[in-house]
């Protein structure tokens, strides 16, 4: 016991000599939060390892293995060489190499703000990326904006991601809800025509509720009419009670507004209700579903064939950035890499590209390299990351589940490339915030 | 020393001199060693171990006492992160209104559930608990949170935007909750040799309300109105045919308690400006249950125990990865290596749920009075061996 | 009218999964006092039962065929079930198309070795340790369980479709004078339902009219009566442990093709069946039967747009709400007994 105090009292002593010579103050030494020391730079991956998006989150973890391997020189460079800014050069990131920590998100907002706070705090992150649900990347963004950290988004797909919630120091590659209704209408109306009636079926959450709004106005326009809106619990695992009634409403396009599991399964139980095989009001009743992942469209098996829905990037694409991608990752795991994978990816790589253009780790120096950057060759055609909302705006892919897979990975075909200038909208939209969303200041933090 | 006796005494001290000490204590490792992995020494893990300590402790005193298992405790937790945002969106960062608030309202929650499922004991008691929580999540999670009143923020959870009143907020006052102009999120880093130490005022802050949460609970245990509780708790029945009634002692427990819980959710909105609905879900009560039960029920130190357990194992299992274990079986030969990691694989990363399942079953299965127990144990053995020392140091004297 | 009668079909058929998964939970806690956290699992296992007959029928070699290419470029590689390859593309497809039906002659005895090896391996020992500390390791178990099944399946959904000539609806509207597609329901969840009744009646009629039962009844209510006339009661609290978690996994079995089942399903029923063992009343075997149906009923009439729209967000909170209201009206539940689990 006695030995015990000893070591505690040396301790101590040591503490307080630690005290008297100079003190690091974490608000005076540093300019900015976490500069990275000793020729290694940190990145932190937090994406969903336990939960129902763990599978997602497994392969955004695999997409970020790779990035990391491409940026120090390994393997065979994938997007780098197809990238349309060339300051990567298999050197790590400003010529430090690039390590990197996981965390588990959980998919909850507190336990995904706990996961990257100890990256920030403990590891010394310098940058998180990472996610598979808009609550989350809104969380997390929120804390990496008061922590001075890079925020890269991954799956997130809200308005309100770069809307009402925007920050300074969060970026979105990946698309919403907005340009998923203007990238599907046209196609929609196009195929079922314009004088359909719409019923449908919205996640009782935010993402569901943005997501409804940008498809009925969409829809709406072009000459559909939104019979019904009806919203179903998150927790929901069967959704017949609200299939049911559906036939009987007049309505003949039934919208899924469902992500994830609550998309496998209200998808599911339509199909399971015959919809499919009805006619209504003289027309064939169709199915939407607004966001596709392919991950969890394997879940729906047969019943995703022939039905419509947007995605952000598919691996099926032929381009030299996708082609290379895919090359890539699938040689490494085997099994080509998800949408979920592909903005991952994308996301790290453009941070290290923006680090090396700006020639420092300052988030307020890589916010500005950012900015209004234009690129290509990162599998999505010419894309810009908007200096208004830090949104990336890009061609939006229209998708339907394939009739004959030759693999189970090869779910969904692509129908239509929307064109970017079809999806793009000013920054002070209203489903955007308005004129009162607000980036606020870069923050650099300590 | 303050009204306690000799035990409770040395305990409160332990408790005091841990708290004060936890940024050292739980950084053994040096910073840049392979085990550094395991320190937990860093401010958010340390504020959580200190919160929901006090949120099990006050769970501690309804379940403890009085045996009544509330499955619906995280509502209060939410109501208190809930009212404190609110303070901020609305007056001021400054944490004392918040936290007060926070107490107030989960107090007058308490009270409305708690005169209703009182009615009820054993598991009907539960499942009321239980259905008033996840009502109260239902409507955080979405029915509060529409366009027309938004009280709640929904999904993606309550927060400060630039355009809130903040009516007293001033000029150079921190942008983050503070008290009285010291932000909590300052760290002083301490460098000692290759270690480095990170002293936080959110976590001495949240470390003395745990310390005054935790003195007031020892206080409580130890007054006749804690024994009143344990009679509840031995036989309610009997206590029932003495005349007495017992329901005003419940609801002033259930109370308590759920200010507690309120306590601890609105110094959650110390340490970070949020609050979100996933916070009042059913599974965050059964946290709680787990943490108490886990730690040692009825116990002073047992749920404080519990409530570290597991919140270690999420948030240090969760981020070991391949790559991690790859640095620590560097040394072995390549062959072992790989075979290692494969062991290890399942148990951490994603798998870091299995782990976590298992230990509840081993504690369980081997010590069923929780931690405590296995605490107590190793002081009896350690006792013994002792003894048997001075024995054995005896004999060889008489010998002599 | 007719949307009334389409959600009291709706609601028959939640409701039998509830009354299923609620039966057993009674069934456990009635023959041994234990509060079994773990019972959602045993649902998910019955489930994953029928996706792992459904892996192994699908069992393939693969040929190589030139003329397509994989998303690498390369020869695509095509899979062909064996099954098909011993009895023909024909019958080999339709056995595999039978997976889930089938996957009930493997889930009965795999499940009741499931359930005696846990009662016998775990809960045994907790028969008198506080409810709370049942509640901690059947929880654990059920983690673990659970954690088990995702390291071999992935966290997503796998659908596991029901025979094709069982697929579709039925349109009862017709059948009762109403308009086309008025009332449309599917044919599988009318299986599900006869199921279900008839794994009720069964397990009913096993405790009312064999020795066996009787003595498994005589036992629930008395048990240290029934050890002293020197009767092996420990033993044939086993078979029921290992009963009710066949009655679980079965109704695990032929929920696959109404939702693809994933690793956590077993937690999204487990608080809500415990909400119907309650609202039926603690250890009560026809309580639980009848809460089950009554919730599942309700819950889809909440879920009308009648509803949605009178009381906001009433479908969300129905359930505890009618839970609340029952308990604070018949304080044990629907048909409850006295003194059971009231400390």
């Amino acid at each position: 016991m006695s030995k015990n105090e000893l070591t505690r009292r040396s301790m101590l002593k040591a503490g307080v000599a630690g005290l008297a010579t100079p003190t690091v103050f974490a608000g005076a030494a540093w300019s900015f939060t976490n500069d990275p020391q000793g020729g290694a730079v940190t990145l932190g991956f937090n994406v969903p390892q336990t939960g129902p998006y763990a599978d997602e989150g497994a392969d955004e973890l695999r997409a970020y293995e790779l990035a990391v391997e491409h940026l120090n020189g390994g393997g065979d460079g994938g997007m780098i060489n197809t990238f349309s800014s060339k300051t990567l050069d298999g050197t790590g990131i400003l010529g430090q190499k690039v390590e990197f920590v996981t965390g588990d998100t959980q998919t909850k907002g507190d336990a995904a703000r706990a996961s990257a706070k100890s990256m920030i705090e403990k590891d010394n992150a310098i940058m998180i990326t990472g996610g598979s649900s808009s609550s989350v990347a809104v969380a997390v963004q929120g804390l990496c904006q008061e922590a001075g950290i890079i925020f890269m988004a991954g799956l997130t797909h809200s308005n309100d991601t770069t809307g009402k919630d925007r920050k300074a120091n969060g970026f979105r590659h990946f698309f919403n809800g907005y340009m998923s209704g203007a990238a599907l209408a046209p196609v929609l109306a196009n195929r079922y025509g314009t004088d359909r009636k719409a019923y449908h079926l919205t996640a009782d959450y935010t993402w569901g509720w943005t997501q409804q709004e940008s498809i009925a106005n969409s829809t709406e326009a072009l000459g559909w009419e939104t019979i019904n809106n009806v919203m179903t619990p998150l927790a929901s695992t069967d959704f017949s009670a609200y299939i049911a009634p559906v036939l009987n409403s007049g309505a003949d396009v039934l919208v899924l507004n469902h992500y994830g599991g609550n998309m496998v399964n209200s998808l599911t139980n339509a199909v399971q209700f015959g919809l499919r095989d009805k006619e209504v009001n003289g027309k064939n009743f169709e199915i939407v579903v607004p966001l596709y992942s392919r991950l969890m469209a394997r879940g729906a098996g047969e019943n995703v064939k022939g039905i419509l829905g947007s995605t952000n990037w598919h691996w099926s694409l032929p381009d030299d950035g996708t082609r290379a991608f895919v090359q890539s990752f699938g040689t490494k795991y085997g099994f080509p890499p998800s949408q979920a994978a592909h903005t991952c990816y994308v996301q790290a790589l453009l941070y290290a590209d923006a680090v090396n253009r700006a020639g420092s780790f300052n988030p307020c120096a890589v916010v500005e390299a950012l900015e209004g950057f234009e690129f290509d060759g990162l599998g999505n055609g010419p894309t810009l990351y908007r200096a208004d909302d830090h949104q990336c705006f890009k061609d939006v892919l229209v998708v339907q589940g394939k009739e004959n897979p030759t693999s189970e990975f090869d779910v969904l075909e692509v129908v239509e490339v929307t064109p970017r200038a079809q999806v793009e909208y000013p920054a002070d939209h209203p489903m955007f915030g308005g004129a009162e969303a607000s980036l606020g200041n870069c923050n650099p933090g300590a | 020393m303050l009204g306690l006796n000799n035990k409770d005494t040395s305990l409160f001290l332990v408790i005091i001199v841990l708290t004060i000490l936890a940024p050292v204590l739980l950084n053994p490792f040096p910073t840049e060693s392979t085990l550094a992995q395991f320190n937990a020494g860093y401010p958010d893990l340390m504020q959580k171990f200190v919160v929901f300590g006090i949120f099990a402790i006050g769970f501690n005193i309804l379940f403890g006492l009085t045996g009544y298992l509330s499955f619906g405790h995280a509502a209060f937790l939410g109501v208190g992160s809930y009212s404190a945002v609110w303070i901020y969106k609305l007056f001021t960062y400054n944490v004392i209104p918040a936290l007060i608030l926070a107490v107030i309202v989960s107090g007058i929650f308490a009270v409305l559930i708690g005169y209703v499922s009182l009615r009820r004991s054993g598991i009907y008691f539960s499942i009321l608990t239980l259905a008033f929580a996840q009502m109260s999540f239902a409507l955080a999670y979405s029915v509060l949170s529409n366009p027309k009143f938004n009280l709640t923020n929904g999904e993606t959870g309550l927060q400060i935007y630039a355009n809130d009143l903040q009516l007293f907020h001033r000029e150079g006052l921190p942008d983050f909750p503070h008290l009285f102009g010291l932000s909590m999120v300052s760290t002083y880093k301490l460098g000692v040799g290759p270690w480095e130490f990170q002293l936080n005022v959110a976590y001495y802050f949240c470390a003395i309300m745990m310390i005054l949460a935790f003195y007031f609970a020892i206080r409580l245990f130890r007054s006749p109105f804690g024994m009143m509780l344990r009679a509840i708790k031995s036989n309610q029945q009997r206590l029932n045919y003495t005349g007495l009634n017992s329901r005003p002692y419940m609801l002033a427990a259930f109370v308590v308690s759920g200010m507690y819980a309120g306590l601890a959710g609105g110094l959650l909105a110390v340490t970070d400006p949020l609050a979100g609905a996933e916070r009042m879900q059913w599974t965050a009560s059964g946290e709680v249950v787990l943490m108490t039960i886990l730690g040692g029920t009825g116990t002073l130190i047992g749920p404080v125990l519990g409530a570290g357990f597991i919140k270690y194992f999420e948030n240090i299992f969760s981020k070991i990865n391949d790559q991690v274990l790859h640095q620590w079986f560097t040394f072995l030969p390549d062959g072992i290596e790989d075979v290692l990691v494969a062991i290890v694989h399942p148990f951490i990363g994603k798998g870091w749920h299995l782990t976590l399942g298992i230990l509840f079953m081993l504690v369980v299965i081997f010590l069923p009075g929780g931690l405590v127990e296995g605490g107590q144990r190793i002081a009896r053995l350690l006792r013994r061996l002792s003894n048997r020392d001075k024995a054995a140091d005896a004999t060889n004297v008489s010998a002599e | 009218m007719d949307a009334l009668l389409l959600q009291i079909l709706n609601g028959l058929d939640k409701g039998s999964a509830y009354a299923l998964i609620a039966l057993g939970l009674t069934l456990i806690f009635g023959t041994l006092g234990v509060v079994n956290f773990a019972h959602g699992a045993l649902f998910m296992i019955g489930a994953f039962c029928a996706v792992f007959i459904q892996g192994l029928l699908n069992l393939s070699y693969e040929t190589i065929d030139e003329t397509q290419k994989d998303f690498l470029g390369n020869p695509l590689k095509v899979k062909t079930p064996y099954l098909e390859n011993w009895f023909g593309p024909e019958t080999g497809g339709a056995i595999i198309d039978w997976a889930v039906p089938l996957a009930i002659l493997f889930a009965i005895p795999v499940m009741i070795a499931v359930g005696v090896i846990m009662e016998r391996g775990l809960i045994k020992h907790f028969y008198k340790r506080p409810h709370a500390d049942q509640i901690l390791v059947t929880f654990g178990l059920a983690i673990v369980l659970q954690e088990v099944i995702k390291y071999f399946y992935g966290a997503n959904p796998i659908p596991t479709p029901a025979p094709s000539s069982l697929a579709g609806a039925f349109d009862f509207g017709v059948l009762f004078g109403f308009d086309p597609n008025a009332i449309i329901y599917p044919y599988w969840r009318m299986i599900y339902f006869v199921f279900a009744m008839s794994i009720i009646g069964a397990v009913f009629a096993f405790l009312q009219f064999t020795t066996f039962g009787m003595v498994v009844r005589a036992g629930m209510a008395d048990r240290e009566t029934v050890s002293m006339l020197g009767i092996n009661i420990d033993k044939r609290f086993t078979m029921m442990f290992g009963i009710a978690a066949a009655v679980a996994g079965l109704a695990g079995v032929m929920y696959t093709p109404i939702n693809p089942p994933n690793y956590h399903m077993g937690m999204d029923f487990l608080v809500l069946s415990f909400v119907v063992v309650v609202v039926g009343g603690m250890g009560s075997l026809p309580g639980a039967v009848l809460a089950g149906f009554l919730l599942g009923i309700l819950e889809s009439f909440a879920s009308t747009t009648w509803a949605t729209t009178t009381i906001p967000g009433i479908n969300q909170v129905i359930i505890y709400v009618v839970a609340i209201i029952v308990l604070l009206t018949r304080p044990r539940g629907l048909m409850g007994r006295r003194g059971v689990m009231e400390e």
